[in-house]
């Protein structure tokens, strides 16, 4: 059976073999500094893949992985929380917040009233706070509604 | 007398109205951040650091508010450990063994008084001895070159990566991938980029607050929507609170030892607040015998893990503030906040900017009266507040960290990487990576780099002068103790059964 430390393992040997290649064009060093800028990332890198090899070859347990489901909506948060990141500067900080806490509160604790009462609650009482207590720059609505 | 001079200027900055005010909130939104399951005294201070940045306090201000929550979440973790048998962070873990089990017997107003002075009396003795020791240390610390401070930082990681894990291998990785995102961005002595790919915005690096506070904030939501927040606080309820004096006197050496031990447990790096309750609370068990009833709800189980975090917290300061090289998670984060001001922790810090130093322990002297009157009389107001559901409180906390990010940088960039190290703070939680090692990786790195190539250059590129003094052969033994040791040790101490926490950083 494959397991998820075996691999976790071999992503990070390809990553580290990546990050020594990269490492290995970079310049050697002069008298001034004479270890220069590759030395360093060089060891990391072999350090990194190192610790990984030891993962591959022994394995812990199998982590206790969530079912489908829940891996689904595991991703799901993550891709909204991607969306929610790029709204934010052109929608204004209320409606894209309202929805991103409301679907989070939503996937917590399955119940649709409380949920879209907090996304909305979160929204307004954060902005009040942040806006008007903390003194941040955010804009409320997109900028194009207010000039 | 030097110390008391220095106090005293130390009280001249703490003890302005403004600083004063900062001490309180911050004391309040700690304890707070600790009693609620889910947000602990690492990933509290961490969504709070933007902000507090984006507000444009002075460093002492800044610090004395996010110094005064680390002290606060501290205490309030006890509260959700005696009323509802979940640590409110790590460190609040050993608590539950007894505060559960008085709260049962209808003690809960006991146990929570109790406790509450304990962390009171680890918490002053600590910073006390913190006044103390840190000068000390701070003069020993000037014989450090490069060599040794190289020597230090692979000491810091090899015991935080040996206590933090039980696969050495996965603590070490941890430590590595910490180190190899430092490097991504310009390099500062020869100008070139590195492992950007070409993308600018990498060029500057990647921001140590964005890392901390995806993988230690944003990750929890990810853990609370796998397990649906099962863990919330339903049906607390807690009577009229008393003071058991004859109890409490009863305690007195057990809060005494435990402070002793604790701050011990704190300055040592990698150990921090987390095993500073445990070794107490089996100290006490062991003065105590069978007929002490630990684990049956007795005084003494809750005064010494609760007198040893408190102690710890303070002790952890000490590495941190005279040679930058944090013991803990939650003094990872410390140490990002005195980066982020632009104040760099070690033994000069004590010579250039005595007024931080000295107004810093002041602040916290005072913190801890500001918070036992919070934590005894006015326990109540923070029972209410741990009724916040889940669902409720989380969506919460992913927008305070996208507002702190966001507002720092303005930048969505950031915010992706915010969420991607939260995605990666919930798979190493998952596979059992620890997470604190690939901070302190990221806030090390450079530095850690860049001593290196100082000590290659001055000695003309021979290897051997890594090893050359007898402060760095000694550091280099201990590491190599402390990251060999606990995989031993880890026979014998076997931990008593608890309860699950949620929070894996401390």
């Amino acid at each position: 059976m494959i397991r998820t430390d075996r691999i976790f393992g071999v992503v990070v040997i390809l990553v580290a073999l990546a990050y020594i290649a990269s490492a290995y064009n970079l310049p050697p060093g002069n008298v001034f500094d004479k270890l220069g800028p590759k030395a360093f990332p060089i060891v990391i890198g072999i350090g990194m893949a190192i610790c990984a090899a030891v993962m591959v070859l022994r394995p812990d347990a199998e982590p206790d992985w969530p079912g489908q489901k829940t891996l689904l909506s595991l991703a799901f948060a993550t891709a909204m929380l991607i969306g929610y990141a790029y709204a934010l500067k052109p929608m204004g900080f209320l409606a894209p917040t309202a929805i991103a806490a409301a679907v989070l509160s939503y996937q917590i604790s399955p119940k649709r009233v409380p949920a879209i009462l907090t996304g909305l609650g979160l929204s307004i009482g954060l902005f009040i706070i942040f806006k008007y207590a903390l003194g941040l720059s955010l804009f409320a609505l997109p900028r194009s509604l207010t000039g | 007398m030097d110390l008391f001079s220095n106090l005293a200027l130390g009280f001249s900055i703490a003890l302005t109205p403004w600083t004063l005010i900062l001490a309180v909130i911050g004391c309040f939104l700690g304890t707070i951040i600790g009693a609620l399951p889910g947000l602990g005294p690492s990933n509290g201070v961490a969504i709070l650091i933007p902000i507090t940045f984006s507000m444009g306090l002075d460093a002492t201000a800044a610090l004395v508010l996010l110094t005064s929550v680390y002290y606060g979440a501290m205490y309030g973790g006890r509260i959700s450990s005696i009323l509802l048998n979940i640590p409110g962070d790590e460190p609040a873990m050993m608590t539950t063994l007894d505060g559960y089990p008085m709260a049962k017997q209808g003690r809960a107003g006991d146990a929570l008084v109790i406790s509450g002075v304990a962390s009171f009396v680890g918490a002053l003795l600590a910073t006390i001895a913190l006044a103390l020791v840190a000068p000390y240390l701070a003069r020993i610390a000037y014989k450090f070159g490069p060599a040794e401070y190289f020597a230090l930082y692979t000491l810091a990681f090899a015991t935080l990566g040996g206590m933090a894990s039980n696969n050495q291998a996965k603590a070490a990785l941890a430590s590595f991938i910490g180190l190899a995102i430092a490097l991504i961005g310009l390099d500062n002595n020869s100008g070139f980029a590195r492992f950007t790919g070409g993308n600018l915005h990498l060029s500057d690096g990647i921001d140590f607050l964005v890392a901390i506070v995806g993988l230690f904030a944003v990750s929890e939501v990810f853990i609370f929507i796998e397990t649906h927040g099962k863990s919330s606080a339903v049906g607390v309820k807690l009577g009229k609170v008393t003071v058991p004096w004859a109890e409490m006197w009863s305690t007195r050496w057990t809060m005494l030892r435990s402070s002793v031990v604790g701050f011990i447990a704190g300055v040592l790096p990698g150990a921090g607040a987390s095993l500073g309750s445990f070794m107490t609370y089996m100290m006490e068990k062991g003065i105590a015998g069978e007929k002490g009833g630990f684990g049956t709800g007795v005084a003494k189980g809750v005064a010494a893990p609760e007198a040893g975090n408190n102690a710890a917290a303070g002790g952890a300061l000490v590495p941190m503030l005279t040679l930058g090289v944090p013991g803990s998670g939650t003094t990872a984060v410390l140490l990002a906040v005195l980066m982020t001001l632009n104040i760099t922790p070690g033994p000069t810090l004590f010579a250039d900017r005595p007024d931080v130093i000295w107004g810093l322990i002041a602040a916290l002297l005072i913190a801890n009266f500001v918070l036992l009157l919070m934590n005894v009389p006015m326990v109540k107001i923070f029972v209410k507040i741990l009724m916040v559901p889940p669902a409720v409180l989380l969506p919460g906390v992913t927008m305070i960290s996208f507002v702190g990010i966001y507002s720092l940088s303005g930048s969505y960039f950031d915010l992706v990487l915010m969420i991607l190290f939260g995605v990666m703070g919930y798979v190493f939680r998952k596979m059992d990576i620890p997470t604190v090692p690939v901070i302190l990786g990221i806030l090390l790195g450079y530095q850690m780099e860049n001593n290196l190539r100082h000590a290659m250059t001055l000695s003309g590129g021979e290897w051997t002068y890594l090893f050359s003094s007898p402060i760095a052969i000694g550091l280099w033994i201990a590491a190599v103790l402390g990251f060999v040791a606990p995989m031993f040790l880890r026979g014998i101490l076997k931990k008593p059964p608890m309860p699950e926490t949620d929070s894996t950083v401390d």
